[in-house]
C-alpha cells in the first residue's frame, strides 16, 4: 500500500516526535546534566569507595547470574524443543512467569522462603548460610528476573535448525555429548549470545527485587542501581546522575551488542 | 548385507510399516520406491536406527542391529536436505566422523582430500555450505558419509531437493560412484525413473506393504498388479486391461479381430510419436509409436485406424 | 499424513531432552515456584478474613485502582503510538532509521531507576523547559509509557515485515483506498500482535516499581502504585499484607499470560 507523501511525512513526524519527547531528549539531558560539571567531577563521583564497591558488586552478581541463566536457558530450550513429555506446555508458560511478575513481589517471595523467618530460613541459618540481606539473596533475585531471556532466544533458533544435523552427527558416530558440543551448541551460538546480552542487561539493571532482599547495606549489599536511589534521596543529584550515566553507558553498550549480534542472528 | 524381518511401525493410528521383510544384497544398490506415505523413508530410518520398529529385527552386516543406536551400526546416511553442518567448512564437515573417532590429524587430512577429489569438490574445501549449490552440498554429504568407511550407505531421497537437470547429472554421477566404490547401498526415491536407472534391485512399497521386489526389468515387464504397472511406467487402458503404450499396435488396414478407432491427436516427441485414439465406445487409448512406425502409418486427426486387442497386460 | 507422523515419532536418542527437562524442572521449582508458593501461602495464613482485610483496606484499594487505571491508559496510548512507530520503522525510509530502530530497545536495556531519573530531569522540578509533573499522577503515566514503549513496537514489527504485500495490492486493484486497505486488510493481520504486545505492556506496567518510585512521590491515595504499596508493607514489617496484595497482582499477571497465549493461538489460526 503506497501512502501519499504528506501522510507519510506526517506519520514520521508524529512517530519521531513521540520518541524524542519520551525517550531521546530525557536520556540526552541526563548525559548533558552529568557532564555539565565536567569530566573530573564525574570521575570523582564514580570512584568513591561506595561507588566502586557498588560497581564491583553489580558486576559480580552479573558474573554469577548470567552463566547460570545461560546453562538453564540451553537446557530448558532443549527440553522445550526436542523433548516429548506431558506438561511441556506448562513448562513453556512457567518460563514466562518472571516477565509478568512485579520485581517487588519477587523480592517478597524470596524473603518468605529464604528470610530468617521464612520456609528455609532457619535451616539455612543453622548451616551458617545467610541469603537475605547478603549477596546470595541478590544473586537469587537477579536470577529470577533474568531467567527467561536465554531460553526465549535459544528455543526458536533451536527449532529452526531442526534435528537433521544432529541425526547426521549420530549416523557419523557422535554420541549425545559430542553432538551437543560440536553441532547443537555452535548452531545456536548467536541466539545464545543475544540471550546472554539481554540477560546481562537485565541483571545489571535490576532494582525492585534487589531493593527488598538486599537490605541496602552500603559497602556490602548496595548495587549500582541502589546507589543511584540512595544518592537521589540524599539530595546528591549530581552524584545520582553520575552513577546513572555509568549505567546508561552500559545500557548503550548493550544496545550496540544487541544490534550487532541481532544482525548475525538473522543472517545465520 | 542388510536383512529386515517382520518389521512393523506405527505412529499413533497411522501404520507406516506393516510386517515388512526385505534383503539388500552386498555391494548392490537397492531402491526403496513408492508414493508418499508408502513407508519407504520410515523403513530406511529403521535400518539406520533413527527410528525404532515396534516389531521385527534388523540385521546389518551380520549383527543384530535392532536395538543398536545409529552410531554403532556402521552406516552412512545422506539426507534429502543435506543436513550440512552449517557452521563448519566443507573440509570440517567431511572430517567430522573421523574427528569423532579421534583419528590422527594427518590421516584425517589425507582422507578428506581423497574424498573431496572423489566427489569433485577439491577447490571448495574451505567454503561453507551456504556458499555452495544444492548439488555441491549433496556431494559433500556423500563424501562425509563415506569418510567413515561405512559398510552400508543409506540415501533418503538424495536428489529430491534439487533442480531437474542437476538431478539428472547427479544420478549419473551416483551410478559411476557406486561402480567405483561398491558399498551396499539403499536408496529411497519416489521417482520411478531414478529407481530404474540406478537400482540393481527395486523394492516397491505401497501403504506400508511390499507390492513387488525384483530387478527393474522384472518389475517393468512382469508387474504383479495394476499398481506396480502404473507406477513404473506409462500405461494405456484397453478393454479393462493395462498395457504399455508401446505395446499398443495400430494398423491402417482392418485386421482380423482388430477394432476400429479414430485418431484424435498426434504428438511428435522427437524420437517417439504419441497417437491418441478413441474407440467406438468412447474409450480413449494412447499408443506410442517409433518414428518409423509413424511414418508407415501416417496418422492424423480424424483418420481411422485399427486397434489390436491386448494379448498381455494386467487387468486394471 | 507425514506431518502427523513427525510429531509422534519416538526418538531413539531423546536423552538431551530428558536431561534438560529434569534439570530445568528442578531449577525452576527451586527458584520460581517455591517462592511464589510462599507468597500465596503467606497471604492466606490468617484465614480468608485476614486476606480480605488486607486487600480491601482503603489504601490498598486506592493503590490497586490507580495502578490498573494508569496501566490501562499507558497500554492504550502505547498500543496506538507503538503501532504507528512500527509502521514508520517498517514502511518508511529516512536517514538514521537504523539508529532509531536500535534505540527503541533502550527502555529494555536501561535500569528502571535510571529511567525514572531520566524523566525527572526533563519533566521534574529542574526542567529546562519548565514542565514539572513530578509527584503527580501524570508522572506515573509518563514512567509507564517509557518502560512499556518497546513491547507493542517489537511485537508488531515482525508481523508487519512478514505481511504479504500481495493482499494490499489486490485490494488496491479492486478499488480500495489506503484508509480502507489499512482498516480491512492490514489491521486484522496486525491485531493479534498488537494485543499480545499490549498484554505484555500491561503486565509490565502493573508491576512497575523502579521508574515510578522516584518520580511519583508515592503519595498514598494519590500517586501510590500497588508495587510501592507492597514495598511499604514489607518495610513496615507487614509481610502478610504485602503478600495479600501481591497475590492480587500475581492473579492479574496470570490472567494476562493466558490472554497472550490465547491471542497467539488465535493470531495463527489463519496461517497455513
Amino acid at each position: 500500500m503506497s501512502v501519499d507523501r504528506p501522510t507519510r511525512i506526517g506519520l514520521r513526524v508524529v512517530a519521531l516526535g513521540y520518541l524524542a519527547v519520551l525517550l531521546l531528549v530525557p536520556v540526552g539531558l541526563v548525559f548533558y546534566r552529568t557532564f555539565e560539571k565536567g569530566l573530573g567531577f564525574v570521575w570523582d563521583s564514580i570512584t568513591t569507595p561506595a561507588a566502586i564497591h557498588a560497581l564491583f558488586l553489580t558486576l559480580e552478581v552479573a558474573a554469577i547470574t548470567v552463566p547460570l541463566n545461560a546453562a538453564f536457558g540451553v537446557l530448558a530450550a532443549l527440553a522445550l524443543v526436542r523433548g516429548r513429555f506431558p506438561g511441556r506446555r506448562l513448562l513453556d508458560a512457567l518460563i514466562d512467569l518472571p516477565f509478568a511478575i512485579s520485581p517487588v513481589v519477587v523480592g517478597l517471595a524470596l524473603l518468605l522462603v529464604f528470610g530468617r523467618t521464612g520456609w528455609l530460613g532457619p535451616a539455612l541459618a543453622d548451616a551458617g548460610i545467610q541469603v537475605i540481606f547478603s549477596v546470595p539473596g541478590i544473586v537469587l533475585a537477579t536470577v529470577f528476573v533474568s531467567m527467561p531471556f536465554v531460553v526465549r532466544e535459544v528455543a526458536p533458533v533451536l527449532k529452526e535448525i531442526g534435528e537433521e544435523q544432529e541425526q547426521a552427527a549420530a549416523t557419523l558416530g557422535a554420541g549425545a555429548w559430542q553432538t551437543f558440543w560440536r553441532v547443537t551448541l555452535p548452531a545456536v551460538r548467536w541466539g545464545l549470545a543475544y540471550g546472554v546480552v539481554l540477560s546481562t542487561a537485565r541483571a545489571i539493571g535490576e532494582f525492585g527485587a534487589v531493593s527488598v532482599v538486599s537490605g541496602k547495606i552500603a559497602g556490602e549489599t548496595e548495587t549500582l542501581t541502589l546507589l543511584v536511589e540512595k544518592r537521589f534521596q540524599n539530595f546528591d543529584l549530581a552524584g545520582a546522575y553520575a552513577a546513572s550515566a555509568l549505567l546508561a553507558l552500559i545500557a548503550l553498550g548493550t544496545l550496540l551488542a544487541m544490534s550487532v549480534i541481532g544482525a548475525r542472528k538473522s543472517e545465520a | 548385507m542388510i536383512a529386515v524381518e517382520h518389521v512393523s511401525k506405527r505412529f499413533g493410528d497411522f501404520v507406516a510399516l506393516d510386517d515388512i521383510s526385505i534383503e539388500a544384497p552386498d555391494g548392490k544398490l537397492t531402491a526403496l520406491l513408492g508414493p508418499s506415505g508408502s513407508g519407504k523413508s520410515t523403513l530406511l530410518r529403521v535400518i539406520a536406527g533413527l527410528e525404532v520398529p515396534d516389531t521385527g529385527t534388523v540385521v546389518v552386516s551380520g549383527q543384530d542391529a535392532t536395538r543398536l543406536p545409529p552410531q554403532k551400526r556402521g552406516i552412512g546416511f545422506v539426507f534429502q536436505h543435506y543436513a550440512a553442518f552449517k557452521h563448519m567448512t566443507l573440509r570440517d564437515n567431511v572430517a567430522f566422523g573421523l574427528k569423532i573417532r579421534k583419528r590422527p590429524k594427518t590421516e584425517v587430512a589425507a582422507k578428506v582430500d581423497e574424498l573431496l577429489h572423489l566427489v569433485g569438490l577439491e577447490g571448495f574445501a574451505d567454503r561453507y555450505p551456504a556458499q555452495l549449490s544444492g548439488g555441491q552440498r549433496q556431494r559433500m554429504a556423500l563424501a562425509r558419509a563415506l569418510a567413515v568407511e561405512p559398510s552400508v550407505l543409506l540415501l533418503d531421497e538424495p536428489f529430491g531437493a534439487l533442480d531437474a537437470n542437476v538431478r539428472a547429472d547427479l544420478r549419473a554421477w551416483l551410478r559411476r560412484m557406486h561402480e567405483q566404490v561398491p558399498v551396499t547401498t539403499v536408496l529411497v526415491t519416489h521417482d520411478q525413473e531414478e529407481a530404474m536407472e540406478l537400482a540393481d534391485r527395486i523394492v516397491l512399497l505401497k501403504d506400508g506393504r511390499i507390492a513387488q521386489v525384483g530387478a527393474p526389468r522384472e518389475l517393468y515387464d512382469q508387474p504383479a498388479d495394476s499398481f506396480v504397472m502404473s507406477f513404473l511406467g506409462r500405461v494405456s487402458k484397453v478393454d479393462g486391461r493395462l498395457v504399455r503404450p508401446h505395446d499398443v499396435a495400430l494398423s491402417d488396414r482392418p485386421e482380423d479381430g482388430w477394432e476400429e478407432a479414430m485418431v484424435q491427436r498426434v504428438v511428435h516427441l522427437g524420437f517417439e510419436v504419441r497417437v491418441e485414439v478413441v474407440r467406438g465406445d468412447g474409450e480413449e487409448v494412447t499408443a506410442q509409436l517409433t518414428r518409423a512406425e509413424a511414418e508407415a502409418l501416417e496418422p492424423h486427426a480424424g483418420s481411422i485406424v485399427w486397434l489390436r486387442p491386448p494379448a498381455s497386460g494386467v487387468s486394471a | 499424513m507425514s506431518s502427523i507422523a513427525l510429531n509422534l515419532r519416538t526418538r531413539p536418542s531423546g536423552r538431551p531432552g530428558a536431561l534438560g527437562l529434569g534439570i530445568s524442572t528442578l531449577w525452576l521449582s527451586l527458584i520460581v515456584l517455591l517462592p511464589l508458593a510462599a507468597v500465596v501461602v503467606r497471604s492466606t495464613e490468617g484465614g480468608f478474613d485476614t486476606f480480605w482485610n488486607a486487600v480491601s483496606s482503603r489504601q490498598a484499594v486506592a493503590a490497586l485502582r490507580f495502578t490498573l487505571e494508569v496501566s490501562l491508559l499507558s497500554t492504550l496510548i502505547n498500543a496506538v503510538c507503538g503501532t504507528l512507530i512500527a509502521w514508520v520503522l517498517v514502511r518508511d525510509r529516512f536517514r538514521g532509521k537504523r539508529l532509531v530502530n536500535a534505540l527503541i530497545d533502550l527502555p529494555f536495556a536501561l535500569p528502571t531507576i535510571v529511567a525514572g531519573l531520566t524523566l525527572l530531569a526533563l519533566y521534574g522540578p529542574r526542567s529546562p523547559v519548565g514542565i514539572n509533573v513530578a509527584f503527580t499522577q501524570f508522572a506515573v503515566l509518563l514512567a509507564l509509557l517509557f518502560v512499556t514503549l518497546p513491547f507493542v513496537i517489537r511485537s508488531v514489527q515482525p508481523v508487519l515485515l512478514e505481511l504479504d504485500r500481495d493482499m494490499e495490492e489486490a485490494a488496491a486493484s479492486l478499488g480500495a483506498r489506503p484508509g480502507v486497505i489499512f482498516a480491512r486488510v492490514i489491521m486484522p493481520a496486525l491485531l493479534p500482535a498488537i494485543l499480545s504486545g499490549a498484554a505484555l505492556a500491561f503486565a509490565r506496567g502493573v508491576g512497575e516499581f523502579g521508574s515510578v518510585v522516584l518520580i511519583s512521590g508515592n503519595v498514598p491515595f494519590d500517586t501510590q502504585v500497588a508495587s510501592v504499596f507492597v514495598y511499604k508493607q514489607i518495610e513496615s514489617d507487614n509481610p502478610g499484607g504485602a503478600a495479600a496484595v501481591s497475590v492480587v497482582l500475581l492473579g492479574l499477571s496470570l490472567l494476562v499470560l493466558v490472554a497472550i497465549r490465547t491471542a497467539g493461538a488465535w493470531g495463527s489460526r489463519h496461517e497455513r
